[in-house]
């Protein structure tokens, strides 16, 4: 019995081993290698024309982490972080609970508030420079969000990624709704619960795991932010719009692999904490579900 | 009584009614204000429109906005390798996760634990993390400004792989023992059952697949060094930095960029809505 069922382990495990294959190689290739290589270019400085290269050691790492690139792109992306989520969310909460309701015709506001996942960054960010392009955008004059200005250049950017992941909030945040039981709110409007109670105390905790995802989401889109940039001002003015992956992606020739290995690496472990988080509270609604 | 979660439209005042249709218009107005705009900068001629002080309605229109927006802006070819890159990572990324969502699901094999925590892990490994050593293989290949250099990374997809594992996870125990007593061998058992039955999820996941890699922006505008390469969405960055006088082009691109996803939006909006809210929402 044993060797039959062993036997037909071994056979399932060619037959998965075929079928994992693919996708082993591209991950390999194009993940983890990558991983290996960030560590190896970060610990080796690069000539020129990246044909010769010399060791130049861990230190390398500390220097570059507490450097003036890495600290200043870090902190160029948590404002970014700060400027888009919490707005973004708080809309997406306030499209969701007034599309959330039985009225004629509500299917075509519904499709409306979700119609932003159309845009992608990059078309987000030309639909911003029609609005606040300081040349010819029509907000030109606003000083709040002015792109010329290095001191609010990036709130300017900030709302288009806002308006961008408006779509996706709502739509996220409507699906957590419908997941409230009807006779919940009807008991608690019975109660003598009021509409804003009621939003508060019942509404809010049942869909704080769905929030608590989307948070997590949001966070990573805004760690990963260069379209915007990129297209709207160029990492300008001054470089006050210069996000962590911005530096990463401008340090692609060979004399600044190395530090910008290092910062890679950098955004990397902010990522694996996000997401790590992200993990922890899935792994516990998927038991609390079952 | 009324209740303003869902509560019946027939049971809600007039006033109250009329209130929330007043709200959700606002609403509406907010959000397609932006692309208003920039259908009304697309249609203007831009000197004229500046002169006139920005106006929210076109000035001296051009009708022939978007047809010039092909020509000078060469959007053709920019569309074209859009799409051939969209096509490839949509059906690889279906033909490798079904592949390995079968295994994970179905098959008994060494270490799968860990093989599926290797999969799971390239999660945490965004293509910014990686792109400068990516960039650098793709060099030493030669796939800069190439097909194979623009798709390469995206072939596989752990998101999918999981996704459609957990809907094969859900094929009841009964319809794999009578497959197998109708001597169904694995590949027909996937051809014929498990792919059917799960058509809904990989449906959805085709979707995000190709609503992502239709957006995709870091990576292209890493690999392409000449114009002739550009994707849609990196093209919409040296269309919108010409001269100023011309940039009316670049934001009737910027529209014609989203037509593809809004016609997703429009005609697969179920797939797209379930796909998006995978893992946000359970049930």
């Amino acid at each position: 019995m044993t060797t039959l069922g062993s036997r037909r382990r071994l056979r399932e495990s060619a037959l998965a081993a075929l079928f994992l294959l693919p996708s082993l190689a591209i991950f390999v290739s194009f993940f983890f290698y990558p991983l290996y290589r960030l560590v190896y270019l970060g610990l080796h400085q690069q000539n020129r024309t990246g044909s010769a290269e010399r060791y130049v050691g861990w230190s390398r790492f500390g220097d570059v982490l507490t450097g003036e690139q890495f600290t200043q792109g870090l902190k160029i992306s948590s404002t970014y972080v700060l400027y888009t989520v919490p707005l973004g969310l708080a809309l997406g909460i306030l499209l969701a609970v007034a599309a959330h309701r039985r009225l004629r015709g509500i299917k075509i506001f519904q499709t409306i508030f979700a119609s932003t996942i159309a845009s992608s960054v990059a078309v987000a960010s030309v639909v911003f420079l029609v609005l606040i392009n300081p040349q010819v955008g029509y907000f030109s004059n606003v000083g709040f969000f002015s792109l010329s200005n290095p001191d609010t250049a990036l709130r300017g950017v900030a709302l288009s990624s806002v308006w961008q992941n408006l779509g996706l909030t709502f739509v996220i945040v409507l699906a957590g709704l419908q997941t409230v039981p009807e006779e919940l709110m009807e008991a608690a409007t019975l109660d003598g619960f009021g509409p804003i109670r009621r939003f508060f105390r019942v509404t809010l905790p049942l869909i704080s795991p769905t929030l608590l995802f989307l948070v997590v989401v949001l966070v990573i889109f805004a760690l990963q932010a260069f379209a915007q940039v990129d297209i709207l001002t160029s990492g300008g003015p001054a470089e006050a719009t210069q996000t962590l992956v911005f530096k990463i992606f401008n340090s692609r020739e060979p004399l600044a692999q190395s530090s910008g290995s290092i910062m890679a690496i950098g955004l990397f472990v902010v990522t694996l904490v996000v997401t790590a988080f992200q993990f922890v509270l899935l792994n516990r609604r998927v038991h609390y579900g079952d | 009584m009324a209740t303003d979660h869902g509560g019946a439209d027939a049971l809600l005042a007039p006033w109250k009614r009329a209130l929330w249709y007043l709200v959700l218009t606002s609403l509406s107005i907010l959000v397609l204000f932006p692309v208003y705009m920039t259908l009304v900068r697309a249609l203007s001629t831009p000197a004229a429109y500046v002169r006139e002080g920005q106006p929210l309605y076109p000035v001296a229109v051009q009708s022939d906005v978007f047809a010039r927006a092909f020509d000078l802006g060469n959007l053709g070819p920019k569309l074209l390798i859009s799409a051939v890159v969209t096509i490839v990572i949509v059906a690889a990324q279906l033909a490798t996760a079904l592949l390995a969502a079968y295994a994970f699901a179905f098959l008994d094999f060494f270490a799968k634990r860990v093989v599926f925590a290797v999969f799971m892990a390239t999660l945490m490994l965004p293509i910014e993390v990686t792109l400068i050593p990516n960039v650098q293989t793709i060099r030493s290949l030669g796939w800069i400004d190439s097909y194979p250099g623009l798709v390469a990374p995206f072939l596989a997809t752990a998101f999918g792989t999981f996704l459609i594992r957990q809907g094969f996870l859900g094929i009841p125990r009964d319809l794999r023992d009578a497959a197998q007593l109708d001597g169904f061998g694995h590949l027909a058992f996937l051809r014929r059952v498990a792919i059917p039955v799960t058509r809904p999820i990989i449906a959805s996941f085709a979707v995000i697949s190709f609503l992502s890699a239709w957006n995709q922006y870091t990576w292209p505008r890493a690999v392409v060094t000449e114009s002739r390469w550009e994707t849609i969405q990196i093209g919409l960055k040296s269309l919108t930095s010409s001269t100023v006088d011309q940039n009316n082009i670049g934001f009737a691109a910027a529209i014609i960029a989203a037509i593809p996803v809004l016609l997703l939006l429009i005609f697969l909006q179920r797939q797209l809505i379930r796909g998006l809210t995978a893992g946000a929402v359970k049930g």
